[in-house]
Parts: structure tokens; C-alpha cells; sequence
């Protein structure tokens, strides 16, 4: 199983954290350095790949379409799912990044102890999809806590909502363990089901060994073995004002945490983890299909030598006329 | 590039919004410190090292409460022979008598807001509380 070599990688990169957080100088190097050098990378990789991807030609308009396009002004179209204007494409996108509407129309295929195969709705990996990425936008704008002074109103206001049952001291926040829940089932479904098995890559589990080590220490961090918060926030800020400081006794758990989430933001451009911008400039998503309201040409069409009939006529024109020949322009 | 300009348009939204800590915090200028805590006057030890503390005080309460709450256990003696009472409001806020000038510069620091205030007191003047008979002595 491909998720083997994954893991081993996970492995590795825990232990040199560990290792490393261990020690002063390492703590500096994970406090400083690297997290630099991984948002240098995030940052510099998003905008090489979409610019990549902006330079790539659309000269025809391969929208997917799922309802009635619009044709004759008495026949109802499907202006959500298949739009024809500019702002219907925008509707449709918000819904697709907000809500993931192509992933509700899952199926699943299966072949029945009856050698029937039959296809059915599968709806619980959009749940677990939305799960684990709202989850995920919840604890990062959390997480402003410690890059923000003064905090904006949103954070208490996000965290009065996740920790609403008030269970445990500190608060148990919702997200912590619905983003666990929804790690462990998309490993699970790929651990588990034969054909997914067979179709995943160790580039697949990375990323969910990876996170699912992020969010362990974090709540491990939070709930069990204590890390000085005071501490955190001031390296934290020091990094966000560019006067990075590393301050003593923080903990080694904050170090490995904070490596790991330096690891997913260096690897974040280089794996499939860049659709958070492929999304936006999906050619079958984002267009709007008017390819017959409209003429699109294809800019790599060979400039085509013309030689029109007035043209041709202007030419002949004494012959045609000697011959009796009716003329388009006297 | 087809729909350039849209698409560079997302791109500076996306980078406005990854570098939102970076701008926000120059914005609003100044030095980040950390908070600054009046600490009691009158007493040089707190129930547990201060580094324990800081860390794990939350914990410590959570403990504090089920031993009084669920088997009425509410003192024990320190190493160095202090008789302490498990109480929030009379013990802590006993000796950290100015709640707004330490836990909450703390809390406010870190956005952390116990609810432990919708039904604790929050005494004024918590040295005569715990003159009446709680607290630690
Ligand atoms: C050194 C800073 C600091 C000081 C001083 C401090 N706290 Fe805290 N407190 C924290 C931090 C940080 C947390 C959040 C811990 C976490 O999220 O892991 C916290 C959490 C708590 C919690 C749990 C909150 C929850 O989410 O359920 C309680 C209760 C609490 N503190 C009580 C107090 C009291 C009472 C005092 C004053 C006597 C106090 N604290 C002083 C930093 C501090
Ligand atoms: C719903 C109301 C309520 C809330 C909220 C609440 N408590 Fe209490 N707490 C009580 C009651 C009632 C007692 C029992 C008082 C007694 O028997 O002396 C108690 C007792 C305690 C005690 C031991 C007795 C004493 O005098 O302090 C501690 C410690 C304590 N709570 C800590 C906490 C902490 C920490 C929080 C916040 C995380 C909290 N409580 C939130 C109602 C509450
Ligand atoms: C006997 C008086 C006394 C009592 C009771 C007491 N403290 Fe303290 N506390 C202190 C003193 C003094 C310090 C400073 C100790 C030091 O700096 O070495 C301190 C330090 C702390 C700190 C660390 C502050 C820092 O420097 O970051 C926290 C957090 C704290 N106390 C919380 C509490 C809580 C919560 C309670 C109740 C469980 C409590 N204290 C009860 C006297 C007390
Ligand atoms: C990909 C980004 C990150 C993810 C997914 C993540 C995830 C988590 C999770 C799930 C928790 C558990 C508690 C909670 O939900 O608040 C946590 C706690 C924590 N994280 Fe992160 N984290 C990330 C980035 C960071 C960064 C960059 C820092 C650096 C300051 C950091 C510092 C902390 C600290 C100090 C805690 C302990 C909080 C507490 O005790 O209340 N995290 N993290």
C-alpha cells in the first residue's frame, strides 16, 4: 500500500521535529527560519501555478452543463446550471466554493452479490469534504488570535459559537473534533474501499497524515499537555511584524506544530492541495456557455488568405461583362 | 492570458488576504508586548510555580471544582504548609485581587473569555473575602 510510504515521510519529519524542538537552536530554526521560508514558498508557488494556468488558452467554452440551456426566450432555462451571462457563472462558482455543488452529485458504483452493477448517490464524502474544510477555515481565523493585536471581533465571536456546549476547561471547540472526524474518514475511505485503494498515490495520504498530525498536536496542545500561550502568541507576533523572537519555555509540542504547518504551506503549491486556486480557474466551472450566443475564435487558427467573390469580380470584370455575365456592382 | 485582468484581481485579493496579519498589525502600529500583569503585593508564592501556573491553571480549577463539587473536599495543605481553600472567587481572586489588571489582561491578550463569571462572584476587594475565613493561610 502506497499509504506506507507516506507515513514513513510523516515519520521521519516528526521525529527531526522532535528532536530539534528539543533543543535552543532548534526552536530558533522552527520558530524563524523555516516558517519564513515555507509562506516565502506558499506564496511565490500559488502565484507561479496560477499564472501557469492563466497563460493556458480557452479559446472555446467547455462549460459542463447540467440543465437547459438558454435558446428560445419562452423555454425556461437553467440559469445555475448552465448560465449564460457572466454573473449566472459567479452564482454557480460561489455555490461550487462555498458549498461544493458538483461534489453533492457523488455516486458510487458497486457490483451487487446479484453480479448486478449498480450506481447510487454517495453523499457522506461531500459531507465529510465540507466537514473537514469549513472546519479547517474556522481554525485558521481562530488562529488570528495569536497574529492579531488588537483582535478583531470575529475571533470571540467564532469562539463563543464553537465552544457553544461549554464541555471541558478549556472549552472543547466543535472544530477540533469535527476536523479530526473528517481527516480520519477520508483516510479511512481510501484505506478502506479495495478501488480507491488501488487508485490512491502516496501523494494522496501525505497531505492527510500531514494535517492529521497538524490538528493532533494542536489539540493535544490544548487539552492535554499545556504549552505556555503567552509565549506562543509573542513568536507569533514577532514573525507577523518581522521581528521574530523566540521566547523560552513555550514547549516542544508548539515546535512540532508549528513545523508541520510550515511543511503543509511549503508543499501546499507543489501537490494536489493547489486546488484551493484551481477551483477558481476551472474552465468546465467558471465560464459562462454562450458559445453559441457568441463567436469565439480560436487564436491559433492560421491567418487564411481570402479571396471574396466582390474581389474576384473586380478582377474579371471586363471578361464577365464581354461575356454578358450579370454584375453584383455595376 | 485570457480574463487577465480578473484573474490577477483574484490574485492580489488572495495575497491581501493570506498577508492580512502582516498589514493589519502595521496598520495599527506600534510594538506587540506582552501583557503586563499586576502581581499581588503582599505575597511572593503562588499555589503552584509560576511557569505551572501560567500554563496549566485552567486544569488546576477544573480539579479544584469536581473535588468540591462532587466529594466536598475543599482544602488541602501545601508543601510549605499552607492551608488552602479550592475556591475561585475567595482563593485566586483572594490574592490576585484586581481581576481586570491580571486574568483579564491575560485572557483579553489571547481572546480567552472564561465563562466562569456567569455565576462566580468576582469579589471587590478580595483580601477581606478571604479574611472571612477562606482564602489561604
Ligand atoms: C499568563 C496569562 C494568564 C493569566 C495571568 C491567567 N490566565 Fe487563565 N488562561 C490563560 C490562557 C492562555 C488560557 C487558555 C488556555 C488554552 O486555550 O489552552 C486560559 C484559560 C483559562 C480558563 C479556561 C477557559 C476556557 O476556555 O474554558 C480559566 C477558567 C482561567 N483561565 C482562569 C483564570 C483565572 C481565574 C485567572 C486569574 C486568577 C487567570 N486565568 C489568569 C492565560 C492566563
Ligand atoms: C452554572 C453556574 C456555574 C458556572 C458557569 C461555573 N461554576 Fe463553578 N461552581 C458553581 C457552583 C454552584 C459551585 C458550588 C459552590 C459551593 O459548593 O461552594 C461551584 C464551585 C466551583 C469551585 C469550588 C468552590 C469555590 O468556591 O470556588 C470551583 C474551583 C469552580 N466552581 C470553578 C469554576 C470554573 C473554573 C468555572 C469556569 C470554567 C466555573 N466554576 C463555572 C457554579 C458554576
Ligand atoms: C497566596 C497568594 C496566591 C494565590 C492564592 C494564587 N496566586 Fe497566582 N500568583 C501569586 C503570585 C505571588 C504569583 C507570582 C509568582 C511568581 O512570579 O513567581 C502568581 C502567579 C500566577 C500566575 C502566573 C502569572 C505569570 O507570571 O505569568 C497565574 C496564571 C496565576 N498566578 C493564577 C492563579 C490562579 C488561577 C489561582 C487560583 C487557583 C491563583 N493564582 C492563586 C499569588 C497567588
Ligand atoms: C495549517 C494551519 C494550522 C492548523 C490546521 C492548526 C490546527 C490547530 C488545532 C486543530 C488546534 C487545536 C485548538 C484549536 O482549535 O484552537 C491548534 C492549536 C494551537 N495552534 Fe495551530 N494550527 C495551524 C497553524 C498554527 C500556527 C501557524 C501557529 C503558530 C502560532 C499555531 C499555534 C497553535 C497553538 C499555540 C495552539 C494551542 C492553542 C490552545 O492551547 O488553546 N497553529 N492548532
Amino acid at each position: 500500500m502506497r499509504a506506507w510510504s507516506a507515513l514513513a515521510i510523516v515519520v521521519v519529519l516528526l521525529g527531526v521535529a522532535w528532536v530539534a524542538s528539543g533543543t535552543g537552536g532548534g526552536q530558533a530554526v522552527i520558530g524563524t527560519v523555516i516558517p519564513y521560508l515555507a509562506v516565502a514558498l506558499f506564496l511565490a508557488g500559488m502565484v507561479a501555478r496560477v499564472i501557469g494556468w492563466a497563460r493556458s488558452p480557452v479559446p472555446f467554452r467547455i462549460t459542463t452543463t447540467c440543465g437547459q440551456q438558454r435558446s428560445l426566450p419562452w423555454i425556461p432555462s437553467a440559469t445555475l446550471d448552465n448560465p449564460h451571462t457572466g454573473w449566472g457563472a459567479v452564482r454557480r462558482m460561489v455555490l461550487e466554493v462555498l458549498l461544493f455543488r458538483s461534489l453533492f452529485r457523488n455516486t458510487r458504483s458497486e457490483l451487487r452479490p446479484t453480479e448486478r452493477l449498480v450506481y447510487e448517490s454517495d453523499k457522506v464524502l461531500w459531507v465529510a469534504a465540507l466537514a473537514f474544510h469549513w472546519s479547517f477555515l474556522v481554525i485558521l481565523l481562530r488562529h488570528l488570535r495569536f497574529f492579531l493585536e488588537p483582535i478583531p471581533r470575529l475571533v470571540p465571536l467564532l469562539e463563543t459559537v464553537d465552544g457553544f456546549f461549554q464541555l471541558t476547561v478549556p472549552t472543547l471547540f466543535l472544530t477540533d473534533a469535527l476536523i479530526v472526524a473528517a481527516l480520519l474518514y477520508l483516510l479511512g475511505r481510501r484505506v478502506l474501499n479495495v478501488q480507491l485503494r488501488y487508485l490512491s498515490l502516496a501523494a494522496d495520504y501525505f497531505p492527510l497524515f500531514v494535517l492529521l498530525t497538524i490538528a493532533t498536536t494542536g489539540i493535544l496542545m490544548r487539552y492535554v499537555t499545556k504549552v505556555d500561550l503567552v509565549g506562543a502568541k509573542e513568536l507569533a507576533m514577532g514573525l507577523v511584524t518581522f521581528h521574530p523572537v523566540v521566547p523560552q519555555g513555550i514547549g516542544t509540542l508548539f515546535f512540532v506544530h508549528l513545523f508541520f504547518v510550515s511543511v503543509l504551506f511549503a508543499y501546499f503549491p507543489f501537490s494536489k492541495l493547489v486546488h484551493m486556486g484551481g477551483v477558481f480557474l476551472s474552465p468546465t466551472r467558471n465560464l459562462a456557455n454562450n458559445n453559441r450566443a457568441r463567436r469565439h475564435v480560436s487564436p491559433w487558427n492560421p491567418e487564411v488568405k481570402v479571396h471574396t467573390y466582390e474581389q474576384w469580380e473586380e478582377e474579371f470584370r471586363d471578361k464577365l461583362v464581354a461575356a454578358g455575365i450579370p454584375l453584383d456592382k455595376e | 492570458m485570457y480574463d487577465g485582468g480578473k484573474i490577477v484581481a483574484g490574485l492580489v485579493v488572495f495575497l491581501v488576504l493570506v498577508t492580512v496579519p502582516v498589514w493589519l498589525n502595521a496598520l495599527a502600529g506600534g510594538t506587540p508586548r506582552a501583557p503586563e500583569l499586576e502581581l499581588p503585593r503582599d505575597e511572593s508564592r503562588c499555589v503552584e510555580p509560576a511557569a505551572v501556573m501560567r500554563a496549566t491553571h485552567m486544569e488546576l480549577l477544573d480539579t479544584w471544582r469536581d473535588s468540591v463539587v462532587r466529594s466536598d473536599d475543599r482544602f488541602f495543605t501545601l508543601e510549605d504548609g499552607r492551608r488552602v481553600e479550592r475556591s475561585l472567587s475567595r482563593t485566586c481572586l483572594g490574592c490576585h485581587d484586581r481581576k481586570d489588571a491580571f486574568c483579564d489582561r491575560c485572557h483579553d491578550y489571547l481572546a480567552v473569555s472564561p465563562y466562569c463569571w456567569d455565576c462566580h462572584v468576582i469579589p471587590e476587594g478580595g483580601t477581606a473575602l478571604a479574611a472571612a475565613g477562606g482564602g489561604v493561610r
